[in-house]
């Protein structure tokens, strides 16, 4: 574990990353005190400004502060990635593990389910069950929870397949050790690895279908300051206004690469045989 | 031989170094050897001893980037391979010296046919048309003893058995009929029967063709088949050379008689001695003699002092102070 | 070859016939009545029943999903309750477009992913190799509806070099055409370039460390001829199936990029599927895009074996 973050530092790119990623986390917890402006508040006085000392992004048609709804829009985008990717991961892990340890029928079953879901595309996944569900943020956080839940359960299916068979699981079936604490004890902690690489890339892939589904205006409530939404709403306006169109994306744009960036950086400082290839 | 008559390959002071994180290494240090039309020298050593690196250092395989450097001299008929343009040495490379690689399993390339590979040759170097180049393909898989050569030349090296492979790389070498031959551990990678079958094609190809061959082993069994000369390196330096006959009836270096006493000896039931120790980590050379860790007749002076490679007799040189300084005595 | 080609044909069809079954159920899940939302204001309830019965909508859903099945394995995808045209047709009118900015985005992206990934391999660890690594990055982490959104605003409104929306067929003129495709096929194609490139440049850089390459040199070979005829040819071999996955990509991306750049495609109508409840064209249209993206991989499997001799003939 201390070679994996010594192996992570010296990454300078991936720890730039996780310096920005923590930068986000900061201001999504303290979004309330560093706003300069409210974002909800519409100043119908100055729509439409273009950047200035005031507004240092500039205000949307409404006249709210773009910058303070930037800020804000990092508390949106944080939690859709925590509780889609933690939905993601909790139950795709229970079912890969289940999947690769029963193996047979249930793994037979199984695996197929998660073939057929990957054969539709995220987005149109993500699109047909916010429909069923609704449009709110919470049923966007299932929908692309459920999207992503078949990922995690191919990777953990895998690390199980892999260790399965050897001598230590073996020896901890033959001192009597029941099923549900082999899987708890010892192959989950062995799965940790790609799945904490999964993890990351995971959160960069929910924000940006976060951003996507709210673009298409079937993801949260308009008035919500999220980047999708703002970036949407841009689209009407950004003929006489272009730093509606501009800061949002730079704002999605940057978050994504700060988690793809860091889990690339994972999965070297995890794997090192990956890296030191030749 | 005539006195006049320049060697086909002569190696002066071949340095090879490699910058790394932890410093420069020596691969090949300080070596010198040649080879005639027609003879076979023989390269013995462990791994990392640098007899590979002496090989792709030859050929300039490597040297082109910035963390290698190749320096000496490599007189190939007189001309100084080291300092050709690159496009001058892609001439040289597989028409007139040919290299036969270590692995027949990965030294082809998996997604063309064999026969397309062996025709690349004469294509490249002769300006065949892609006909005549097939023929030549064939002739040449025909010439390596691989039986049905037009059904196999069609096919791939998956398909292929191991030692077919190696013949298959033979018949690759030699398409473009190389002055000097240099064989990486030919049969390293091949089950005993098939080595012999191989080392005897390469004999026969020799006395075919006259080339000369640069024989790179770990295995002094094969040099005792097949080399007339021979040099033993032993990290990154020749440490003695001579005759193949003289080398094995009179070892001088005691790496030399740890390496014979390490041979199996056909009725000989007594336990096989080997040499104790591992071979030393080139990035920590002391200034020293880089066997002395493991000599058994190490002196103080062998930890201070690099013994070189002198002239033992005429054709029969050792780098070692035990034995060199025996030899001055006996000179004076 | 032929076994194998069997065989993947045989692992596609429980697939394909999972994805009929998720795409007419999921479908019925989705609230709200199609009947309702046809009649709109004029709604009545006897009115409401004879459609359900022209429709089949009072019968068990396992029986309609029997139907449903059975039509759809003769083409009959039935009828869009929006417009009253039989679906097949209607998706047959979009496909084209689709199938062109499709094409569009392979092919931008492969004249950057390959040229770009294959150098980055050769000069490993320097600037050049940096700045693709971060074209690598950057390519997959912007969003494809900024990157759209973006070059409508610099290349129509502020240059007006492009149409920022609409569509033009090829018949109405090739140029005219091509000039509405462009935006949107790049800025679908960016992504699949950046992880085109990253696959090429990996797999650049194993195969050249491999003995062949060696070897290959060693036979007198120019620089050039080693690289794209020795290496990039066993290169390309994984990068195939990675661009087979993209294509699932390239089908969803297709939704957003169409609905910006007023693209009259498939994904153009998924969406107006489900904003009109029109159960019938959204089933259709579902199952085309996933049986799509099973097919694609099936071919991607197929051309895979063909250039990579070892499955050709085992």
């Amino acid at each position: 574990m201390k070679d994996t973050w010594k192996r992570f530092k010296q990454n300078r790119f991936a720890f730039v990353g996780f310096l920005f990623i923590a930068l986000i986390l900061v201001v999504a917890l303290f979004a309330k005190w560093i706003v300069p402006y409210d974002p909800y508040f519409m100043d119908s006085s100055s729509p439409l400004t273009s950047p200035n000392g005031q507004h240092w992004f500039g205000t949307d048609q409404f006249g709210r502060d773009i910058f303070s709804r930037i800020l804000y829009g990092t508390q949106i985008s944080l939690k859709v990635g925590l509780i889609a990717v933690g939905f993601s991961l909790f139950f795709g892990t229970i079912i890969g593990i289940v999947a690769g340890y029963f193996g047979g029928k249930i793994d037979q079953v199984l695996s197929r389910i998660t073939d057929v879901l990957f054969a539709f595309p995220d987005i149109l996944l993500a699109l047909v069950i916010m429909a069923i569900l609704g449009p709110s943020l919470t049923n966007l956080m299932i929908a692309i929870g459920i999207v992503y839940t078949p990922i995690f359960a191919r990777i953990a299916r895998g690390a199980v397949l892999s260790i399965r068979d050897s001598l230590y699981i073996e020896a901890a079936r033959s001192m009597g050790v029941n099923s549900f604490q082999i899987m708890l004890r010892h192959i989950l902690p062995n799965s940790l690895a790609p799945l904490i690489v999964q993890v990351t890339l995971s959160f960069a892939f929910a924000i940006l279908a976060e951003a996507a589904l709210s673009f298409l205006g079937l993801g949260v409530s308009p008035d919500t300051p999220s980047w999708g939404i703002m970036l949407s709403e841009a689209k009407d306006w950004m003929e006489i206004s272009w730093w509606t169109a501009i800061f949002p994306g730079v704002a999605i744009t940057l978050a994504v690469l700060s988690f793809n960036i860091m889990g690339d950086g994972l999965r070297d400082a995890l794997d090192p045989r990956l890296k030191n290839e030749r | 031989m005539p006195e006049v008559k320049k060697p086909l390959l002569e190696v002066k002071s071949l340095t090879t170094s490699f910058r790394t994180d932890r410093g420069l290494v020596r691969a090949v240090d300080n070596v010198s050897f040649t080879i005639d039309h027609g003879q076979i020298l023989g390269i013995v050593g462990e791994s990392g001893s640098g007899k590979s690196m002496t090989s792709q250092s030859i050929l300039r395989l490597i040297g082109s980037r910035k963390s290698e450097q190749v320096n000496g001299e490599v007189l190939f008929e007189g001309q100084d391979l080291l300092k050709l343009q690159e496009r001058q040495m892609q001439k040289i490379r597989g028409k007139e010296i040919s290299l036969i690689a270590q692995d027949p399993m990965t030294s082809l390339n998996p997604v063309y046919t064999v026969g397309n590979q062996i025709a690349e040759v004469p294509m490249i170097h002769e300006g065949f048309s892609k006909k005549n180049a097939w023929s030549k393909a064939i002739e040449m898989i025909k010439r390596v003893g691989i039986p049905s050569a037009e059904v196999r030349a069609a096919q791939y090296p998956h398909e292929f058995s191991g030692g077919m492979r190696q013949r298959g790389v033979i018949a690759m070498a030699l398409a473009g009929n190389p002055k000097l031959l240099i064989a990486d551990e030919p049969t390293t990678a091949l089950d005993v029967t098939i080595q012999s079958q191989i080392l005897e094609l390469i004999l026969d190809l020799r006395n075919e063709t006259g080339a000369g061959i640069m024989l790179i082993t770990h295995d002094l069994g094969v040099v005792a088949e097949i080399c007339d000369q021979v040099a033993v390196m032993y990290a990154g330096k020749i440490v003695e050379k001579a005759s193949v006959a003289e080398l094995f009836s009179n070892p001088k270096h005691p790496y030399t008689q740890g390496l014979l006493a390490s041979l199996p000896k056909l009725g000989d039931k007594t336990r096989l001695t080997p040499i104790p120790g591992q071979p030393p980590n080139l990035h920590h050379l002391s200034s020293g003699c880089a066997f002395a860790d493991r000599c058994p007749f190490v002196m103080d002076k062998c930890r201070s002092v690099q013994p070189a490679l002198k002239k033992e007799q005429t054709e029969h040189q050792v780098a070692c102070h035990l034995v060199n300084e025996e030899g001055g005595d006996e000179n004076q | 070859m032929f076994t194998y080609i069997l065989r993947r044909l045989l692992i596609a069809i429980p697939v394909l016939f999972g994805i009929s079954v998720l795409a007419f159920f999921m479908v019925r899940l989705v609230p709200g009545d199609t009947v309702t939302a046809m009649l709109g204001t004029n709604y009545n309830e006897a009115q409401a029943e004879i459609l359900r019965q022209k429709y089949g909508l009072d019968q068990s859903i396992i029986v309609q999903y029997g139907l449903w099945i059975m039509n759809v394995v003769k083409g009959d995808l039935g009828i869009s309750s929006l417009t009253n045209e039989p679906v097949f047709d209607i998706l047959l009118t979009r496909l084209p477009i689709t199938l062109e900015l499709s094409f569009i985005s392979i092919l931008f992206a492969l004249l950057i992913a390959i040229p770009l990934g294959t150098i980055a391999a050769l000069k490993r660890n320097t600037p050049v190799d940096y700045g693709a690594s971060f074209f690598g990055m950057f390519g997959i982490s912007v969003p494809n509806f900024w990157l759209g959104t973006l070059m409508i605003l610099y290349l129509s409104l502020h240059l007006s070099w492009l149409p920022s929306s609409g569509f033009v067929p090829l018949s109405d003129g090739v140029w005219a055409n091509i000039k509405t495709m462009i935006m949107p096929g790049i800025a679908l194609g960016t992504s699949v370039g950046a992880v085109t490139m990253r696959m090429t440049r990996s797999s650049m850089l194993e195969v050249l460390g491999e003995e062949y390459m060696k070897m290959a040199k060693a036979k007198g070979v120019t620089n050039s001829r080693l690289i794209w005829k020795h290496g990039l040819r066993n290169a390309l071999v994984p990068v195939v199936t990675v661009l087979g996955i993209q294509a699932g990509y390239l089908l969803g991306g297709s939704i957003i990029i169409e609905q910006i750049f007023s693209l009259p495609g498939i994904g153009q109508l998924a969406l107006q599927a489900i904003s009109n409840r029109d159960y019938s064209l959204l089933q259709g249209t579902i199952l085309f895009i996933a049986s799509a993206f099973v097919l694609i991989n099936l071919a991607v499997d197929i051309i895979y074996a063909l250039i990579n001799p070892k499955i050709r003939y085992s």
